[in-house]
């Protein structure tokens, strides 16, 4: 054992692909035993930051540590002490489920008393033993992920990189998925996960949202609730939502769609809340209900997005 | 290196190619089917050249000589002519591919000990059937000239082409353990042509850098199930030249077997080699198709003697790997050489394979770009 408290930290890390920067100059410290939630929309740079810090990517510049060891000059070390699930599903289509695990156990050197063991936890923990011997390429999403989870950790490692485990899965894959994550998280795992799923980030101990390159807030998902929305939230629900949009825009209030509902962001609820009432009304819709509510990880990162 | 990580990925990729019904035709039917075809096809034509006679001695020897032709197997006798004109005309009208004039003399010259001149021509116009219809000729001719003469007659006609260790004069014997060079520098090309490349396509190969594999044990790993297939095309493919074309096998079958493996060491590592520089199935497997079969079939002595190229041409045939195979193989059928004898093959081929391997594991990177 280690005694080092950050499993992974870096600074100004930076990834340039021609003239564009895809990553820029970001910097983040993740503690041991975190689960560190890397959120972003597409093309924000989630995945070229997972794979420099795997070292898959070299850096273009920034210098940074994961489990002690030297993102640029000791990738084939870090490779030993990590976990890394690509957010493309990446392990043999043709393959068995068992064929693939015991590819896997080879390559990372599970040790011979431990290889069946370490099979069947993948098996249970996946819960695909009865279709051990079924090509892999027959699985469904959920069970896919699962297992190439299963196959990224067969050795172990202390720290793990999930690059969104949980797109294109329904919710209760994703559900059992998280499940999983936490266990790692109680063994003492470090794990970085991205995800562009707002309810997922809740699950994270800290978060650090990047858009376009750069890391644009930072923080355990309370304190940036608390410290990002100093301001209101009411929550709108008019039958014409659309039309209430446009209303709202045109008299200059943020507001966004969530669903079948409006968020306004706004600095006094109490007095603010009639106004928009009579406004609406006056623009001939009918409003069902307004109040004031508790904001969300997305109202944030709306109000963030829109500041940035 | 160790060899649990080697033996995984050996054992995946071995798995892959038999679960691939187009790989497994590549690996095993390919090189059967490419071995009937080329050794047929060019094997052929020179077993039933068309044979015109126009014989003015009419004797019982002049007679002999014609069947000593018919009976080598070489030649059909399509007509016995009547007019020295019908000569030029069954040759113009590709009647006879081999004209045959035994002068009125003939057996008299004979008799006497003397000399005895035979005319004959030869279509030029395919110069490859004419060069073997030479030698069988004169082969014929003079195991003929022997059996009349008790061993001491030389041979009637004037034919400079001789067809070096092949007394038997089948022309298969002297090609298809060339061909066999030919086809398999191609094969091992194109089999691990695919193999790095496939990876990246599909996205694997992400997951595998991600791992702390070394770049020696992922290509020794790829090497070695590939390495084992081209060993049994190799072993089919001598056991086909062997009992389906005849051609005998005068050398050590142990020698045989100890430099087709350096000969496979070299050409798979070319593959990898290609597919790591791809890093696209199709322009891995168009480059190695062309690095591969072209030089092989020019440009190894297979097709062309290298003693008669150019000399830039010539020298450029020293880095091709399949020209030290091809001289291994006929060396080893037709003449029973020794490892000793093939000592210059065997080291540059060993070199070879060790360049190619070395150059393909440092060219490898680890990473995404
Ligand atoms: N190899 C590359 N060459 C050029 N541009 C690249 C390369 N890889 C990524 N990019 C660009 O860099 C940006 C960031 O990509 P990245 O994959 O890191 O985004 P992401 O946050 O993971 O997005 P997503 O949610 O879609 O996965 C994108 O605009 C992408 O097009
Ligand atoms: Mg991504």
């Amino acid at each position: 054992m280690n005694h080092i408290e950050t499993a992974v930290e870096f600074s100004g890390l930076t990834r340039i692909f021609g003239d564009f920067t895809a990553v820029d100059q970001i910097s983040l410290a993740v503690g041991r035993g975190e689960i560190f939630g890397f959120l972003g929309p597409n093309g924000a740079g989630k995945s070229t930051t997972i794979k420099m810090l795997c070292g898959l990517l070299t850096p273009s510049a920034g210098s940074g540590t994961v489990g002690g060891f030297n993102i640029m000059t000791e990738a084939e070390e870090i490779k030993k002490n990590i976990g890394y699930m690509s957010q493309k599903f990446s392990l043999y289509d043709d393959l068995t489920v068992e064929e693939n695990i015991n590819f896997f156990s080879g390559i990372y050197r599970v040790p011979r008393e431990k290889k069946r063991e370490r099979k069947e936890w993948v098996l249970e923990m996946a819960g695909i033993a009865d279709r051990r011997g079924a090509l892999t390429k027959t699985l469904s999403g959920g069970f896919k992920q699962r297992l190439a989870l299963g196959c990224a950790i067969l050795h172990e490692p202390p720290i793990i990189f999930l690059d969104e485990p949980t797109s294109g899965v329904d919710p209760i894959s994703r559900r059992n998925f998280w499940r999983l994550i936490y266990a790692m998280s109680r063994e003492g795992k470090t794990i970085f996960v991205t995800t562009h799923y707002m309810d997922e980030a809740e699950y994270c101990d800290r978060l650090a949202l990047i858009y376009r390159g750069k890391i644009i807030a930072e923080g355990t998902p309370t304190a940036l609730k608390q410290e990002y929305m100093e301001r209101d939230v009411l929550e709108i629900e008019v039958e014409q939502v659309v039309d209430a949009l446009e209303v709202l825009e045109q008299s200059g209030i943020e507001t966004a769609i969530f669903g079948s509902v409006l968020h306004a962001t706004v600095t006094d609820a109490g007095q603010e809340s009639q106004r928009i009432r009579e406004s609406l009304v006056k623009a001939g819709l009918k409003v069902v209900r307004i109040e004031k509510i508790v904001p969300s990880l997305e109202d944030v990162f709306v109000t963030l997005i829109e500041v940035s | 290196m160790k060899l649990i990580r080697v033996r995984a990925i050996a054992k995946k990729e071995l798995i892959q190619v038999l679960r691939d019904p187009l790989s497994l035709a590549m690996a095993f039917l390919m090189p059967v089917i490419l071995l009937l075809i080329f050794g047929y096809a060019i094997t052929m034509d020179v077993n039933n050249l068309r044979t015109v006679v126009y014989d003015l001695d009419k004797s019982s020897l002049s007679r002999e000589l014609v069947a000593q032709f018919r009976e080598s197997g070489y030649f059909t006798i399509v007509t016995i002519l009547d007019r020295p004109s019908d000569v030029d005309a069954a040759l113009d009208a590709n009647r006879g591919q081999v004209a045959l004039w035994i002068p009125a003399d003939f057996s008299e010259n004979l008799r006497r000990g003397k000399v005895a001149p035979l005319q004959v021509v030869v279509d030029g116009s395919d110069s490859n059937t004419a060069t073997i219809a030479l030698g069988y000729l004169e082969g014929v001719t003079e195991r003929f000239g022997q059996r009349v003469t008790g061993g001491i007659a030389r041979a009637p006609i004037d034919a400079r082409v001789r067809v070096w260790y092949n007394p038997e004069l089948k022309s298969r014997n002297y090609i298809i353990p060339g061909l066999i060079a030919v086809i398999m520098a191609v094969i091992a090309a194109l089999l691990t042509s695919l193999t790095i490349a496939r990876e990246w396509e599909r996205g694997t190969m992400e997951q595998l850098i991600a791992t702390p594999v070394k770049t020696t044990e992922l290509i020794a790993g790829k090497l070695l199930p590939y390495f084992f297939i081209g060993f049994i095309d190799v072993a089919v493919s001598v056991a086909m030249t062997v009992f389906i074309f005849d051609v005998p096998l005068r050398g050590s079958l142990l020698l045989l077997a100890f430099l087709t493996s350096l000969f496979l060491f070299g050409g798979l590592s070319l593959g990898i080699l290609i597919s790591v520089v791809a890093k696209s199935q199709l322009v891995a497997s168009q480059i190695a198709m062309v690095v591969s079969f072209l030089p092989a079939f020019l440009l190894s002595g297979f097709m062309y003697a290298i003693s008669n190229m150019p000399l830039p041409l010539q020298n450029m045939t020293r880095i091709i790997p399949a020209r030290y195979f091809v001289a291994i193989l006929k060396g080893i059928f037709l003449k029973g050489s020794t490892l000793r004898q093939l000592a210059t093959e065997t080291i540059l081929l060993t070199i070879f394979g060790l360049l190619t391997f070395v150059l393909s594991v440092r060219k490898f990177k680890k990473r995404i770009v």
